[in-house]
């Protein structure tokens, strides 16, 4: 593995006296899709928050390009580091173009507040995500798959290397989840380096290039799904009996629950 | 430089590259509508009373000119109260609009979180048990709101990650708490000092001279500068504290600032006329929904407390003849049936 724009070193992360993970190490590689999964309240989430500096660490560090995260101007890490989090809000009465610009947020100032180079940043975010024509619709009118791409957009918009994704299509039905992903893997395809944290295996298995799993605070195993998706791994990270099988339409692996737990 | 293939709401006004500027020309429109509503007031208002003089003589007096009789009327007993009603109503309005961005929730006004309540025990500490009055008042009314702001702030956003759901219930169960403070605090105060007391809870414009103006005015152009800043952090906080964080803004500390800034506000304007209900809760809503802007907006805000204390007082002075109410009682019965209105209203859309 060559050198990781982003990486925690021996983290200890905890809420208050409530610790998640104890010593947590992980690596992010540069152009990779990493999802990131494991059972609920694994810490997972937990883990993502660290890395985009919303979670102090009780011990360890978290580097952005080798450098403490903590230690750098927070607009200066918003200009590398996308988030698109669990759960945002959009205004009343906001146009979903308004809302995409407001990604430009870290590159404006009081006397600066629409450049050249955003008015480009923002057409090519909704250019990448298809959301042209839905520019002047309010958001609260659109669709759930619709309005996950709009909140895509507003982080595209903030030109990031780096895009972090908390749980991107949880509320969404499969047609949805598979077109976010899909939007996801062409812009990972494109040159950004994705992390995710995904609840569905085989949405991981398909789509991920680096798979991080986890179980109650620490990494069971990491790399490509190819290479340790097993139903070995499955049990130890999930305790569930199951078959992986080569999916038929794209030969990653595929996550089968065994016919009975009992 | 091609067009881009969306239309952005509003104008870009550019000068090189360094600076441009955002305006929303709806916004604009809707700001000077509001200024000639707040002029057209205020004439009325100078023009009006016992001794009424033609709105073309109010603006010649007001102007530098008209005879020394009117012109004592109206530049030392009237334009004081004016002035006065709207620094106080703009200031409410700037400081509703940052609180309720700050909880997302229209009803996370200063009115329900229980800074006036604060503000009500505090004053009446002074007056029933410590027999003081004038500026120990006002000291004791910012001290009670102050401390009631910040306790409510703390109790609802420790930990971080805070609904403004949990704002508003935890500043309700506070205002309630106070209120039987301020029900026992009257109910063993002797008779005079219980008047006294209630006659400052309803918060009034009677009587405003120059010297009340002053004051308020200083603080108001030290404050109002920082709502500029202020503005900005707000429309990324508005998008959920994590979102703002990923934008790069410190979240934790723009929120106590923006507290700081609207409990400043509110403090002002009550050292000024003591508590005046409802603005800060109505002023922000009724201009979003007349600007139709994403967010609350701070300007329209301002100009639509100024046209709304000022109406209030108005009618305040002129609706009982021989017998003018403090304002507090017109803005609290307007206020009330608004509320009335915006809870039925956020109830359809299931919020409430």
């Amino acid at each position: 593995m060559s050198s990781s724009p982003l990486r925690a070193e021996a983290v200890t992360l905890a809420y208050d006296a409530r610790v998640v993970a104890e010593g947590l190490s992980v690596d992010i590689p540069e152009g990779g899709f990493t999802a990131i999964v494991g059972p609920n309240a694994c810490g997972k989430s937990t883990l993502l928050r660290a890395l985009v500096r919303m979670l102090k660490p009780k011990a360890g560090s978290v580097l952005l390009d080798g450098v403490e995260i903590s230690s750098l101007p927070t607009k200066q890490v918003a200009r590398r580091l996308g988030l698109l989090p669990q759960t945002s809000i959009a205004p009343d009465g906001i146009t979903v173009v308004d809302l995409v610009a407001r990604g430009r947020h870290p590159y404006q100032r009081l006397l600066r507040q629409w450049s050249h180079d955003d008015e480009r940043a923002v057409a090519e975010a909704m250019a990448q995500t298809h959301i042209e024509e839905l520019s002047g619709r309010l958001v609260d009118e659109l669709s759930g798959g619709q309005r996950q791409r709009v909140w895509i957009a507003m982080a595209l918009a903030q030109e990031t290397p780096l895009l972090l994704l908390d749980e991107p299509i949880t509320f969404l039905d499969i047609a949805h989840q598979v077109e976010v992903l899909d939007l996801c893997a062409k812009l990972h395809v494109e040159g950004r380096t994705l992390v995710a944290v995904l609840h569905d295996l085989n949405h991981a298995c398909r789509y991920a290039t680096h798979l991080i799993a986890m179980r109650d605070g620490s990494v069971v195993a990491e790399g490509p799904p190819a290479e340790i998706v097993t139903a070995e791994l499955v049990e130890a990270v999930f305790g569930l009996k199951c078959l992986v099988v080569p999916c038929p339409a794209t030969g990653a692996p595929m996550v089968v629950p065994a016919a009975s737990q009992q | 430089m091609s067009a881009a293939p969306y239309t952005l709401p509003g104008r870009v006004v550019r000068f090189g590259e360094a600076v441009s500027l955002r305006i929303q020309l709806r916004g604009v429109v809707v700001g000077l509508i509001l200024v000639a509503v707040v002029l057209a007031l205020s004439v009325f208002a100078i023009g009006t009373g016992e001794f009424a003089i033609p709105p073309g003589t109010v603006v010649s007096t007001l102007l530098g000119g008209g005879d020394p009789g009117s012109a004592f009327i109206v530049r030392e007993l009237r334009l004081p109260r004016v002035v006065c009603a709207l620094l106080v109503g703009a200031a409410l309005g700037v400081s509703g609009a940052v609180f309720q961005s700050l909880t997302r929730n229209p009803l996370g006004s200063p009115d329900i979180v229980g800074f006036p309540q604060g503000a009500a025990v505090g004053a009446l500490i002074v007056i029933t048990i410590l027999s003081g009055s004038g500026a120990a008042i006002t000291v004791g009314a910012l001290a009670g709101g102050v401390l009631t702001a910040f306790s409510v702030y703390l109790l609802a956003f420790k930990r971080g990650g805070t609904s403004g759901f949990r704002i508003v219930l935890i500043g309700i169960a506070i205002s309630y708490l106070l209120v039987s403070v301020i029900d026992y605090l009257l109910a063993r105060a002797r008779i005079e000092d219980a008047q006294e007391a209630t006659r400052w809870l309803l918060g009034s414009l009677n009587g405003r001279t120059w010297e009340d103006v002053t004051p308020l005015a200083i603080s108001l152009a030290v404050l109002v500068p920082l709502a500029i800043p202020a503005a900005r952090a707000l429309r990324a906080l508005e998008l959920g504290d994590d979102s703002a964080h990923a934008l790069g803004l410190r979240v934790e500390r723009s929120r106590l600032g923006l507290v700081a800034l609207a409990v400043g506000l509110v403090s002002v304007t009550t050292v000024a006329v003591g508590p005046i209900g409802f603005i800060a809760l109505t002023a922000p809503q009724i201009a979003r929904r007349v600007a139709r802007t994403a967010g609350l907006p701070l300007v329209s805000s301002a100009l639509m407390g100024a046209a709304l204390t000022l109406a209030s007082d108005i009618a305040a002075q002129r609706l009982v003849p021989d017998r003018a109410l403090p304002v507090g009682v017109m803005t609290g019965l307007f206020g009330g049936v608004y509320l009335a209105w915006l809870l039925t209203m956020e109830w359809r859309k299931g919020r409430g």
